[in-house]
């Protein structure tokens, strides 16, 4: 290997006509790790798999997986690589067993090879039972799972997993999971999209934050979430109670307060983990602020995005000053 | 090329277990010939004299003809139907011969074509068809139908990587339908007019059912007097068709599959 990095892209972009869904996105991702491409729909998730999967071409920049160029040696790529779709990419007309013999036939075994692949993903995933029932009739967990069997019949070196987990209920969820894993563990390198923050948070070693066609931000779970803090907000029981709570909120916290003097909040952004909510509630009462009510949470995906990747507006604070 | 024949194999394969999952859809498109052999036949038939032959052998090999060209539809539908399905992503993801897929559905449908084309025999047989020159004559039909089934499939099947949705294949497979109207397989050419006739003489399909008429020694396979050129040389005129077709769409289908639907 002349590499150390399963997923490497630089300056990739993608058009769709006149729809942008790369604007140049660069992505390292270290061999044996699992990265996670959090992002909201139209962030250019999916598009970034299609292209690093040999699915569509980019329009500008480069991508090498495994080594090899997407675009110069897309057989080689296909080689060392595994995909699991969105939508399950199994074919709903035929049983279990009969899609896995298919792909491990398609992906050059021959004979009591690919069928004892096929037998033995089906064996680990634990589809046994049901594989010569036609897919189309198994449930969403189930379907997936196959799917995830389908991206390992080539074992590959890199497994690309496109929302594993959307629209699957918690059961089958945690299935997945403990599966993505394994393999993790046996060495294979993940490269998974997801719009939830608890997946990416479980399963990536590092994460990152795709919007808008870019990586906006890019670190492991912990480090984004030190960078993204909890948020407070206080209720006051006056408006003129407002400036005052923003006035005390903004010196304990250095943050910069969001003001509603119609519902009489004020919201901060707390990334200093040892200021708790009965200090908070302290500092104001000690300044005279009548305070009706009180939270502290962790963020939510939404706040994510924003204090990532739209720094200007919303609460209109930089991160960049905060991870400084 | 070994691996192109292998994942063929393994896509032929996967549309004959889709088949055997559903045969209700199999025994319709099977049957649909010989519903239309009866109808023409007996319907239209008793209406129609055709002076110093029976109307019915004239009929059969242009029933043979049509189905044969049908598949321009199954083509259109298996491809439409496939196009949006993920599964189609992942064999592109997949390092198999770019080919394959396409290779293998129109494989397929071959296969089972040539199955169903015994029963539609049999049928036009019962009906008072008859094949005069013996065995080699029927199989040198039988040869030219297959050839030509298997060249409409793959204009189907590019046609089909075209559309956008299974709604809009439905609709161009249904206009599919006019075609053997606009050739002799329902009817002789001779009576039409200028223009009507040049295009049906020209249509790929006389020229299959006049091939399978001439090689079985059916009515109305001689050429009428100022007939166009592959009416009067069917044979030759069925093979250099089905060849042009193949030609043309099996590249342009074979490379609209790599691209993939999304660009």
């Amino acid at each position: 290997m002349t590499t150390t990095y399963a997923v490497l892209s630089e300056g990739l972009e993608k058009n769709y006509g006149e729809v942008r869904a790369l604007r140049g996105l660069d992505l390292a991702v270290r061999e044996g790790t699992v990265c996670g491409l959090l992002g909201p729909n139209g962030a250019g998730k999916t598009t970034a798999v299609r292209v690093l999967t040999t699915l569509t071409a980019p329009t500008r920049g480069r991508a090498l997986v495994a080594g090899h160029d997407v675009t110069r040696e897309p057989g080689a790529v296909r080689r060392a690589i595994g995909v699991t779709g969105q939508y399950a990419s199994v074919d709903g007309d035929l049983t279990g067993r009969e899609n896995l013999r298919l792909f491990a036939r398609l992906a050059g075994l021959r004979g009591a090879a690919a069928r004892s692949r096929a037998d033995g993903l089906l064996e680990r995933f634990g589809l046994a039972e049901a594989a010569d029932r036609v897919a189309g009739t198994w449930s969403g967990g189930m379907r997936r799972r196959l799917d995830l069997a389908a991206g390992l019949i080539t074992r590959p070196r890199v497994l690309f997993l496109d929302e594993p987990t959307t629209g699957l209920d918690p059961g089958a969820r945690e299935h997945i999971w403990t599966a993505v894993r394994t393999l993790a563990g046996e060495g294979t390198t993940v490269l998974l999209t997801t719009q939830y923050l608890e997946e990416a948070d479980r399963l990536a070693d590092e994460i990152v934050v795709v919007d808008d066609g870019r990586a906006a931000a890019t670190g492991t779970p912990a480090g984004l979430k030190a960078r993204i803090g909890a948020y407070a907000e206080v209720h006051v029981a006056a408006r003129g109670a407002v400036a005052a709570a923003a006035g005390v909120l903004d010196q304990l916290t250095g943050g910069r307060p969001v003001l509603d003097e119609e519902r009489l909040t004020v919201g901060v952004t707390v990334l200093d983990a040892g200021l708790t909510l009965p200090r908070i509630i302290r500092a104001l009462d000690t300044a005279g602020v009548p305070v009706t009510d009180a939270s502290l949470r962790p963020p939510t995906l939404d706040e994510v995005f924003l204090r990532l990747t739209r720094p200007a507006v919303g609460q209109g604070a930089d991160h960049e000053e905060y991870a400084a | 090329m070994s691996t192109l024949l292998s994942d063929g194999g393994a896509v032929l394969t996967r549309q004959l277990q889709k088949a055997r999952h559903a045969p209700a859809l199999l025994v319709l498109t099977q049957t649909m010939p010989i519903t239309m052999l009866l109808f023409f036949g007996y319907v239209f038939g008793s209406a129609l004299a055709m002076p110093g032959a029976d109307y019915r052998a004239f009929l059969v090999p242009g029933m043979l003809a049509a189905t044969a060209a049908n598949g321009l539809m199954t083509g259109l539908f298996t491809a439409a139907q496939d196009a949006h399905r993920g599964v189609m992503d992942r064999f592109r993801t997949l390092p198999m011969s770019r080919s394959a897929v396409p290779l293998g559905q129109t494989a397929a449908d071959l296969l089972t074509t040539g199955v169903s084309m015994v029963p539609l025999m049999l049928v036009g047989l019962a009906m008072g068809w008859r094949i005069e020159t013996g065995l080699p004559g029927a199989l040198g039909a039988l040869g030219i139908l297959l050839l030509f089934r298997f060249a409409t499939a793959w204009v189907g099947t590019y046609l089909g990587l075209l559309t956008r949705s299974e709604e809009a294949a439905g609709q161009l497979g249904g206009a599919t339908f006019v075609l053997p109207m606009l050739s002799s397989a329902y009817l002789p050419t001779a009576g039409l007019p200028g223009w009507l006739r040049t295009v049906a003489e020209w249509n790929p399909i006389s020229a299959v059912a006049t091939a399978v008429r001439d090689l079985c020694g059916n009515p109305g396979a001689g050429a009428g007097a100022g007939a166009a050129w592959p009416a009067a040389h069917p044979v030759a005129g069925a093979l250099l068709w089905s060849a042009l077709l193949l030609a043309v769409f099996v590249p342009l289908a074979s490379r609209r599959f790599a691209r993939g639907t999304a660009g």
